[in-house]
């Protein structure tokens, strides 16, 4: 019962994935593609966290961390980039 | 080490210390530190005069490359020791003829006698080898000598420029001969001349045969300026005269007649051996005479005439061929052919180096070499113009000199000819004596030209550069020493029979000794009312007529299309070919990355569906897949729109979004084959490099920063989807004929017992096979230390500042 639930669950979040993926692909601005892409991050990591429970392992526990990590610095570079133009801002400047 | 190859390379050892005597010691002329040293080799190969007739051949052996069957062998038989004392004689000869013609204080004399001894030594070695890799080694050495003594004036551009068309020619003829070298001994087992000779008979039915004659023949004929490779010769005439004298009339030239010489036992039972070696002589002869007749210089005279003189040796040699066809006859003729052409080549030996040291008196003395410009110089060089005279009389082939008993000769054997019934001589075969005959009036009227145009006449001193005077004696003994033995030869001959052109002749015929006894009696056989005789009056009567009547039918040579000439042919070749190459070039090598990106995927696929089609390796084997889920179609179709996404899309920054989207489904794909690992350190360096990416495109310069979509171009669209099938294809047919099993079941009982550890990849790339991860540790510094370096180090720019 368990099984089909996950199962459901991860064909849903991958569905959710490829719908958000039109948006990044069509998305008018780059700020519509970049909140997709955030939230594709996420779904990835619900992806993970669905599939190890269907494997039976703790293995992907880990790279459901680094989907939060990543997608999260990726989402406030990607912002700071449009805000400012650069990401890593050279103090000294002359 | 033997006394005979200290003797071959006695030349080399002393040009090693020619610098060293030219510094120090500069009170007197370079040259009389080296005459002593041919004359001396002269005299010790004299020695071997009565050895060989009376024993037959010397040999001697140093081992070289023992392991490659290349011994440094020394041979002298009959042949080489003609060519030996030929070499050493007239070399003493000229180098006492350069002390008096090459001035100490304006020449660089420390490098003319260095090349002159290389040579000479490269010279000797030719003629003494018995080792074709040896004799080979020293071919090379004659022709970059003789490349260094042609350019010896390098500030002159035609020196320059007839030293690179010899050495072009001649190396080209080097290596073919090389070519033929190898089959021979790829035949034959041997280096050994002698060892193949003795194996002719049982090679000469190989296919590679009669290319192992042709290359050989090659090397011969670009060698000794045979038609149509005797271009080089004339331009060579730009070197010192004792050069030209040494190298291109006495030694050097006839390196390819000795070739053939040496060679015949070998090859001369071909029917080709006897038309090419004939009839490229003959040749040779005809197009030398008659191209000698319109120059006006005395040394280019005196080049064609040597070019035609070569070629009547050459076909005496190939007419001597076909007395092995005849040895069962008492009375072999053509066997007459190969004395007559031995003896030639003596007498040519004789008078053409005394012309060409008359050429460089007259030069010396009068500052001109144009025959326009000479004449009536008899009254002022009394002695130079007697040396002439006998000089040009005897290679007009007249009495008393030894070039009419070598004319006669020559056409008794191409009378002779006309006899022959192999190899469809018995049609063609009238053209030799016709041609011979027309030859022979040519060398007639130049001959006469040389003489009587530079020596009577009237004097036209307004016309010379210096105020012409006789020589000094020492520049005069060489060629009165030479004109001394054309006379000597002329009226004994038989001096010559027994010592010299017996052995010689057996060498060239090994397989008709048995009838040597017939040989001197030709020699002897000089007297008589025979056709050769109506032939020389005809020569001598036609030829005076044409030689009178020269002004009416000289304009003839002008009406000749330049084209024609074999010059031109060479120059235009050489220049197309820089031409074409360059084109070739230029026309693949175009600079853009794009287009070699197409030549390296179209050859990807290319060798790779011929491989697949060759080896029929296409196969598609089900058994072993496993099923497909819903997750990997739902992922790969994620994979696929992403992929479309990036090349259709109309801004960079679109790409590489999609980009990053691939790089982590291609995660969610290593998460679904179960990679924890993997997983983890794609999304990481995933989410670097699509900032790096982001990075490159924000420096992006203004101006071609154009949002537009990527251009459509078939080629490339038809090479990117050649290259995803093909690699698709063998990615299938990989998989379908796995030929035995993973060996990763020893990784999976191994990992806990023998490294440890739980987690099998990482035992992997650290224990069981850690060599892999310190050398990408290495490379992940070197791309590191790289950036640093790229972004720090501006040599360039700051000095644009």
């Amino acid at each position: 019962m368990l099984e089909i639930i996950l199962k459901i669950g991860l064909v849903g979040c991958s569905l959710s994935s490829a719908i958000l993926l039109i948006r990044v692909i069509k998305g008018p601005s780059v700020s519509d593609r970049v909140v997709a892409l955030d939230a594709m991050g996420i779904n990835l990591a619900a992806i993970t966290a669905l599939a190890s429970m269907i494997y039976h392992t703790t293995a992907f526990l880990d790279a459901i961390l680094l989907f939060g990590i990543l997608s999260f610095i990726g989402t406030v570079a990607f912002s700071k980039f449009l805000e400012k133009g650069e990401i890593i801002e050279n103090e000294r400047r002359r | 080490m033997s006394l005979l190859h200290f003797s071959i390379i006695a030349p080399l050892i002393l040009a090693i210390f020619i610098p060293f005597l030219y510094k120090k010691v500069k009170a007197i002329h370079t040259g009389w530190l080296i005459v002593w040293l041919p004359a001396l080799l002269f005299i010790y190969f004299l020695q071997f005069l009565p050895q060989i007739q009376n024993q037959g051949a010397v040999e001697k052996t140093v081992a070289w490359i023992p392991s490659l069957g290349i011994d440094f062998t020394a041979y002298v038989d009959g042949l080489g020791l003609l060519f030996a004392l030929l070499i050493t004689g007239i070399g003493t000869l000229v180098v006492l003829y350069s002390v008096f013609y090459l001035d100490k204080t304006k020449e660089n004399l420390g490098h003319f006698y260095v090349y002159l001894l290389m040579f000479m030594a490269a010279m000797l070695g030719v003629v003494l080898s018995d080792n074709l890799i040896v004799l080979y080694v020293f071919w090379e050495l004659t022709s970059f000598s003789s490349f260094l003594l042609i350019g010896f004036w390098n500030h002159k551009e035609r020196s320059r420029y007839g030293a690179q068309k010899s050495m072009l020619l001649t190396v080209f003829g080097g290596l073919s001969m090389l070519g033929g070298f190898l089959i021979l001994s790829l035949l034959t087992e041997s280096f050994s001349i002698r060892e193949i000779i003795s194996q002719a008979g049982s090679i000469s039915t190989e296919p590679l045969f009669i290319v192992a004659l042709i290359l050989v023949l090659l090397g011969a004929f670009t060698k000794s300026a045979q038609f149509p490779f005797h271009i080089w010769l004339p331009d060579a005439m730009e070197a010192p005269t004792p050069v030209s004298a040494y190298l291109h009339s006495a030694t050097m030239v006839k390196a390819g007649i000795y070739l053939v010489a040496r060679m015949s036992p070998v090859f001369a039972e071909q029917g080709l051996w006897l038309w090419l070696v004939g009839g490229i002589g003959l040749l040779t002869l005809f197009w030398g005479s008659i191209n000698a007749v319109k120059q006006t210089d005395l040394k280019a005279i005196l080049a064609f005439s040597t070019i035609s003189q070569l070629g009547l040796i050459m076909s005496l040699l190939g007419v001597g061929a076909a007395a092995l066809h005849y040895d069962y006859l008492l009375e072999n003729f053509y066997m007459g052919a190969t004395v007559a052409a031995v003896f030639h080549l003596i007498n040519h030996a004789t008078f053409k180096g005394s012309l060409f040291m008359v050429a460089g008196i007259v030069d010396h003395e009068t500052g001109t070499r144009d025959i326009r410009k000479l004449g009536g110089l008899i009254q002022l060089m009394p002695i130079t113009a007697t040396i002439a005279f006998i000089g040009t009389f005897s290679m007009a082939g007249l009495p008393p000199f030894n070039g009419f008993l070598s004319k006669e000769m020559f056409f008794t054997s191409m009378v002779n000819v006309l006899h022959l019934d192999i190899f469809n001589l018995e049609t063609w075969g009238v053209l030799f004596p016709v041609i011979a005959w027309i030859a022979s009036v040519f060398t007639f009227i130049y001959s006469m030209m040389l003489f009587f145009k530079t020596f009577t006449g009237k004097l036209q001193s307004e016309k010379l550069e210096k105020k012409p005077h006789e020589a000094p004696i020492g520049m005069l003994v060489p060629p009165i020493i030479l004109g001394a033995l054309v006379i000597v030869f002329g009226f004994f001959p038989n001096i010559l029979s027994q010592s010299v052109l017996e052995p010689v002749a057996s060498s060239i015929l090994p397989s008709l000794v048995d009838a040597g006894h017939e040989m001197d009696i030709h020699i002897k056989f000089w007297h008589g009312f025979n056709p050769e005789l109506f032939m020389t009056l005809g020569v001598i009567l036609f030829g005076i007529i044409l030689y009178k009547t020269m002004e009416k039918w000289i304009p003839i040579y002008g009406k000749i299309p330049s084209f024609l000439a074999f010059n031109y042919v060479y120059d235009a070749g050489l220049k197309q070919s820089e031409k074409g190459a360059n084109r070739l070039t230029n026309f693949y090598m175009n600079g853009s990355i794009r287009h070699y990106m197409v030549y390296i995927f179209i050859s990807f696929i290319g060798f790779l569906t011929y491989a697949i089609v060759r080896n029929q390796a296409f196969l598609v084997d089900t058994s072993n897949l496993a099923p497909i889920g819903l997750y990997e179609v739902v992922l790969s179709l994620i994979v696929v729109a992403a992929s479309i996404t990036i090349l259709v899309a109309k801004s960079r920054l679109t790409s590489i979004i999609a980009l990053g989207a691939v790089g982590y489904t291609v995660a969610l794909f290593f998460l679904l084959f179960r990679a924890p690992d993997l997983v983890l350190t794609q999304l990481v360096i995933e989410t670097v490099s699509v900032a790096l990416f982001l990075l490159a495109f924000y420096h992006l310069p203004k101006l071609n920063r154009k949002e537009e979509r990527m251009g459509f171009k078939v080629t490339n669209a038809i090479v990117a989807l050649g290259v995803g099938v093909i690699v698709t294809l063998i990615a299938l047919s990989a998989h379908s004929q796995k030929l035995f099993d993973s060996i990763s079941k020893y990784y999976v009982e191994n990992t806990a017992d023998k490294a440890g550890g739980g987690n099998m990849v990482n035992v992997i790339l650290v224990d069981f096979r850690g060599f892999d991860t310190m050398f990408e540790i290495a490379v992940l510094g070197i791309a590191a230390l790289g950036v640093y370096g790229m972004i720090k180090l501006r040599l360039s720019r700051r000095r644009n500042e």
